[in-house]
């Protein structure tokens, strides 16, 4: 029980997102923004992150919410996951994310937790978590990657000395949806592709996403180009509650006259950031959607697959994923 | 013959009877303030320096529970669950895993469950929270959700009921005649290590039949 009382911190409640950046500005590494919580508390709880300055996000009005832009829709990163999935501009045009959000660990948690948090969470390997000293905290083993290694749920693609793999859901979508992530810094605001905000390790070890001390991500902004498309979201867990994908698929697919106009797919948990499947994408882009296309495209996807002692099943897993979001 | 019974001390029946019960005298220590344990538990966590930044939150806040303003002392890193249990005294709410995992904490925030365990109190001074305590009646009336899950024999330990129950109660809130699949999806945060998960589930349909 004493365990579970976090290390003392400073918390500070700012209600606007210049203070917010000043207060990490100023607390370096040792400060720590935290949107929902319900990633930072584990940390703090297991007193594996000790921060001494908390920056509670929480307070900012104007990092919540859902607007309608000129040429799509903007998301406050604070807005919770139970919001992102219940609105209707989502529900309606952009689907997809919808659909991500709601498979999204449990209704306490969505409830709670911010499509921004979800993310930027960090990596779900349990040796990480555990405090271990291994390369993702800065240390120089992998303790996954090991004969003896509990490696079922880590990477078969991008290893690079760390196995682990993307936790989200929503990034899947978002990745799908060709999302953009607003970053606000000291410096100013800087705009990034979903795809270049999340990173592996080979670009660096410790950290999923390019976010920096100091940084927040405000927004997440859809361009309307995949307003309306096809849309397929499976998330297969061990458990349909709680629980972290094994794979996950998300696809946003144009058609007209039943051929396939434009298609995005994204898998995740084969990889450390969500994989866009660019092969799958160039085999299906003006076929017809049907079962043969389906099948060509699924036995391309998991080319450059290479599994750890235990998941070799991701490779069948992700190849059927493929197969149902082609096939609709 | 032998009476299986033949003492009242080994009647279990009338445990209930005594004066002062466990759960009584746990929740008097609680309002007291007295046990060195939990003292140390609140205190002991403020290793590098007691002197807070200057912006720091206030640790005095009032905080709106079941209804009535409550004023406590809560420490910066203090959960929700916490300040329920070691300093309100309101020990409905239960800590299983102490990390969103179970639902056993389960308490609503402007009408909205949430894990109590993670989120921290100085979060929600401005929001109203309702606990187990608070979703009966004024004089101690049951909920219809806690009538049902009485008569469907629902809880079996009971350590996730309080949990369920607030789940079951926000469900109704929200939507006062949910399918059996929506009871499902509405309780799917709350862990029953009993496995009675159908007899919640047909506890919340029997309740919202009846209103």
């Amino acid at each position: 029980m004493t365990k579970d009382m976090m290390p003392s911190f400073n918390l500070f409640q700012p209600a606007d997102i210049e203070s917010a950046i000043g207060l990490l500005t100023d607390a370096g590494d040792k400060g720590w923004a935290i949107a929902g919580g319900q990633d930072s508390l584990d940390w703090f709880k297991d007193r594996i992150k000790r921060p001494e300055t908390v920056v509670d996000l929480s307070g900012i009005t104007a990092l919540k919410g859902i607007r309608e832009t000129a040429d799509g829709v903007e998301i406050g990163a604070l807005t919770t996951l139970t919001e992102v999935e219940n609105n209707p501009i989502i529900k309606e045009k952009y689907g997809l994310l919808s659909m991500a959000a709601a498979r999204v660990a449990s209704p306490q948690i969505r409830n709670k937790g911010t499509l921004g948090g979800n993310v930027s969470q960090d990596a779900r390997c349990w040796y990480y978590r555990s405090g271990l000293d291994c390369y993702r905290a800065g240390g120089n083993t992998c303790y996954a990657d090991t004969p003896e290694g509990m490696n079922r749920e880590h990477c078969i693609f991008g290893a690079s000395r760390c196995v682990a793999v993307s936790p989200s859901d929503t990034a899947m979508a978002l990745s799908s949806l060709d999302a953009q992530m607003v970053i606000q810094n000291a410096a100013g605001e800087t705009v990034v592709a979903a795809e270049d905000f999340f990173i592996g390790p080979a670009i660096d070890i410790t950290n999923m996403n390019i976010l920096k001390p100091g940084d927040i991500l405000t927004a997440i902004r859809i361009p309307a180009k995949w307003a309306g498309a096809k849309f397929y979201f499976e998330k297969v867990a061990d458990r349909n509650t709680w629980d972290f994908a094994l794979v996950n698929i998300a696809s946003a697919i144009i058609e007209k006259d039943g051929i396939i106009e434009d298609i995005r797919i994204s898998c995740g948990a084969v990889e450390c950031v969500p994989k866009r499947l660019h092969v799958v994408e160039d085999i299906v882009r003006g076929s017809v959607a049907n079962e043969e296309t389906a099948t060509l495209a699924a036995s391309a996807a998991s080319r450059g697959a290479a599994p750890l002692n235990y998941n070799h099943f991701k490779i069948p897993l992700m190849e059927n994923l493929v197969k149902r979001a082609i096939r609709g | 013959m032998q009476k299986k019974f033949n003492s009242d001390r080994y009647n279990p029946l009338n445990t209930v009877r005594d004066a002062l019960s466990r759960r009584t005298f746990i929740k008097g220590v609680i309002a007291c303030g007295t046990v060195a344990g939990t003292a140390g538990l609140m205190t002991g966590c403020s290793e590098n320096g007691s002197t807070p930044a200057t912006g720091s939150v206030e640790r005095l806040v009032s905080i709106n529970v079941n209804g009535s303003i409550r004023r406590v002392d809560v420490l910066p890193n203090e959960t929700l669950a916490q300040t329920l249990r070691n300093k309100l005294g309101l020990t409905g709410t239960k800590i299983g895993c102490d990390r969103g995992a179970c639902g056993a904490c389960t308490v609503m925030i402007n009408g909205v469950t949430h894990n109590s365990c993670s989120v921290l109190t100085h979060s929600v001074r401005d929001a109203a929270i309702t606990t187990v305590e608070g979703v009966g009646g004024p004089n101690g009336e049951l909920h219809p959700v806690q009538q049902a899950m009485i008569e469907e024999l629902a809880p079996q330990c009971g350590y996730c009921t309080p949990g369920q129950v607030v789940s079951a109660v926000a469900l109704l809130q929200r939507n006062p005649k949910p399918t059996r699949d929506e009871v499902r999806q509405g309780l799917s945060g709350n862990l029953c290590r009993c496995g009675a998960y159908n007899n919640y589930i047909n506890a919340v349909v029997l309740a919202a039949g009846r209103s």
